[in-house]
């Protein structure tokens, strides 16, 4: 355990994360030509490129086209977030969705169907509201109580389950306010239009660059607070910064895929065993395993019971619980993080 | 140099550390010893601007404290603290670390900081472990990746919080050799010790505390002399001469 846990970090992270590259386009790949109609490989490129005349082209470029393209952005997005969180609270078990970022995210974005449902594009900063709202609720409650990690997945649930209550109340009173409420509440990424995507890519493309260029300050953040200060870092205000693009980023992801859950806290894991603690290769590798974990998941939503489909997210909570159980008992008797 | 000035420092709200004035000089090891709970680590944070001071001043080359930025105060005092985590990472890429303060955002190593890690890795003698993960070492290999990352920093004075608590004897030896080298290239080096022989053996001067004040300060032979270490950790520290030099001992 111990061995496959710090081996790997011995050696270049370069043909891991080339791997997941290559997994990457593999999965966007069979995204865009499996599903209820295949695609030909070679018809993806003209049809993306040309006026869509024919039926395959239509379906790539107004459902497989946006379907992958959501999967890509939500899945590294949330993964990344989730690195970032669990790094920056120094806790294992903190999550988009554990420590209610998303609930947050949820919620506003429901408020924002409710009250402007025309404003298609102020979603995602709605949301990025709503879950910097939760991360700063539950950093205030950490920081008043000690911090200690159980307090804060404590504090977690608590602002998650509020924040969920609320928006049940939100689409209680206006049924209309998020359009599939249940898909919203399970996470999925079908029926969707680029016009939702493009304003949370923005969102989601700034933070990344933010996060990535912040990778160093990340890992000296992970000496303790001491030793960040005593080399020229100041903590706190960091932490506050990383925390709130976290915050963007499951907040842009939540606005047009839903309360998706264990890409954010399962994918950082594997990656921590994969790679190691040295942030942007930590942070590389989430970004394309999430992507990756997302869009294979979302093509087995589609092909498992097909003609039939579940939501993107039933498929990763029935695969992903199994697997992180396995992982929680693999490393029994083990610490995970100090 | 640092100097504190009258200093008082504590923690939620409560003074620790009472009226203490005191010179980190280059080229001296300084040894801070005092009972458990005497205020010697807040009194390192304190002269390192971590936690609160609450009266008096701290100089770094003469300037206050509070007008040097954050950067600037790691580029002339490197710390080890005394909780040590222990990341996921190689040892390099631990060491890697120390050389923060000299790089700006967004932070991508250059030559000179690699030369930087060289140097520290040899002067700790950690070159041989560098590529290992940091899990895999004993708790004496991570304290030799501890102060290099420390010596990395490059900074004019060396503050370490018990730097040999939880080491053999041999490893305490060897913080103990590195101190003394760090001093004769020029450096101050100041160490909270708990192991008082190994105190009075390895170091230029001693500062001693009780219950928050300081009680002397002085050269080992004058702290020795004056009977103060009986005193105040209520032990008979006698000594004698050998061929290696004072050898001290509980009587």
């Amino acid at each position: 355990m111990k061995s496959w846990r710090t081996s790997s970090i011995r050696h270049s992270n370069a043909p891991l994360l080339a791997v997941l590259c290559a997994l990457v386009l593999l999965a966007a790949g069979l995204s865009m030509c499996l599903g209820s109609a295949l695609i030909a490989p070679g018809d993806i490129l003209p049809a993306l490129l040309g006026e869509p005349v024919s039926a395959a082209a239509r379906i790539i470029r107004y459902a497989r086209l946006p379907r992958t393209c959501a999967c890509l952005l939500a899945g590294s997005a949330l993964a990344v977030s989730g690195a970032v969180i669990q790094s920056v609270l120094g806790n294992p078990l903190a999550a988009p969705n554990i420590i209610g970022v998303s609930s947050g995210a949820g919620l506003a974005a429901a408020l924002c169907g409710a009250l402007a449902p025309a404003a298609a594009a102020a979603v995602p900063i709605a949301a990025f509201g709503g879950a910097l709202l939760a991360v700063l609720l539950v950093l205030f409650i950490a920081e008043r109580t000690g911090a200690s990690k159980l307090t804060l997945v404590l504090a977690g649930a608590a602002v998650s389950g509020m924040f969920s209550a609320a928006t049940d109340a939100v689409v209680t009173f206006v049924p209309d306010a998020l359009n599939g409420y249940s898909d919203f509440r399970i996470g999925g990424v079908a029926n969707l239009a680029m016009s939702r995507i493009i304003p949370a890519f923005w969102v989601i493309l700034a933070a990344m660059l933010l996060v990535f260029s912040l990778a160093g300050e990340l890992d000296v953040l992970l000496l303790g607070a001491d030793t960040a200060q005593s080399l020229g870092l100041r903590a706190k205000p960091l932490r506050l910064i990383l925390l709130a693009l976290a915050a963007a980023l499951a907040g842009a992801a939540v606005s047009f895929s839903g309360l998706l859950g264990f890409v954010g806290l399962i994918v950082p894991h594997i990656m921590r065993r994969l790679i190691g603690e040295d942030s942007r290769p930590l942070l590389c590798g989430c970004a394309l395993g999430g992507a990756v974990t997302l869009t294979l998941c979302d093509l087995a939503a589609r092909l498992l019971f097909a003609p039939y489909e579940l939501p993107v997210g039933i498929v990763l909570s029935l695969a992903g619980g199994p697997f992180f159980i396995w992982l929680l008992l693999r490393q029994r008797g083990g610490r995970v993080h100090d | 140099m640092i100097e504190l000035e009258h200093l008082c420092a504590g923690y939620g709200g409560r003074d620790v550390v009472h009226d203490v004035t005191l010179s980190f000089c280059p080229g001296r090891v300084l040894a801070l010893l005092g009972p458990n709970g005497c205020g010697k680590s807040t009194l390192l944070r304190a002269a390192l601007g971590l936690g609160s001071r609450s009266g008096g001043r701290v100089l770094m080359d003469g300037i206050p404290l509070e007008s040097l930025p954050l950067r600037e105060r790691a580029r002339k005092a490197a710390y080890l603290a005394q909780s040590r985590t222990v990341p996921n990472i190689t040892a390099r890429r631990m060491v890697l670390h120390g050389r923060f303060p000299h790089l700006s955002y967004p932070r991508h190593y250059r030559k000179e900081d690699d030369e930087a890690v060289d140097r520290a890795l040899d002067w700790a003698d950690a070159r041989d472990i560098a590529s290992c993960p940091m899990g895999e070492l004993s708790g004496g290999q991570r304290q030799k990746v501890y102060l290099a990352m420390t010596l990395a920093q490059e900074a004019p004075t060396v503050l370490m919080d018990e730097p040999t608590t939880f080491l053999d004897v041999g490893h305490q030896l060897e913080v103990m050799a590195v101190a003394r080298r760090l001093a004769d290239a020029g450096r101050a080096v100041v160490m909270v010790l708990h192991d008082l022989p190994l105190a009075l053996r390895g170091a230029d001067d001693i500062a001693l505390l009780s219950e928050g004040r300081l009680v002397i300060c002085g050269t080992a032979e004058e702290v020795y002399a004056s009977g103060e270490l009986d005193r105040v950790f209520g032990v008979a520290l006698r000594r004698v001469e050998t061929d290696a030099g004072w050898q001290y001992y509980y009587g």
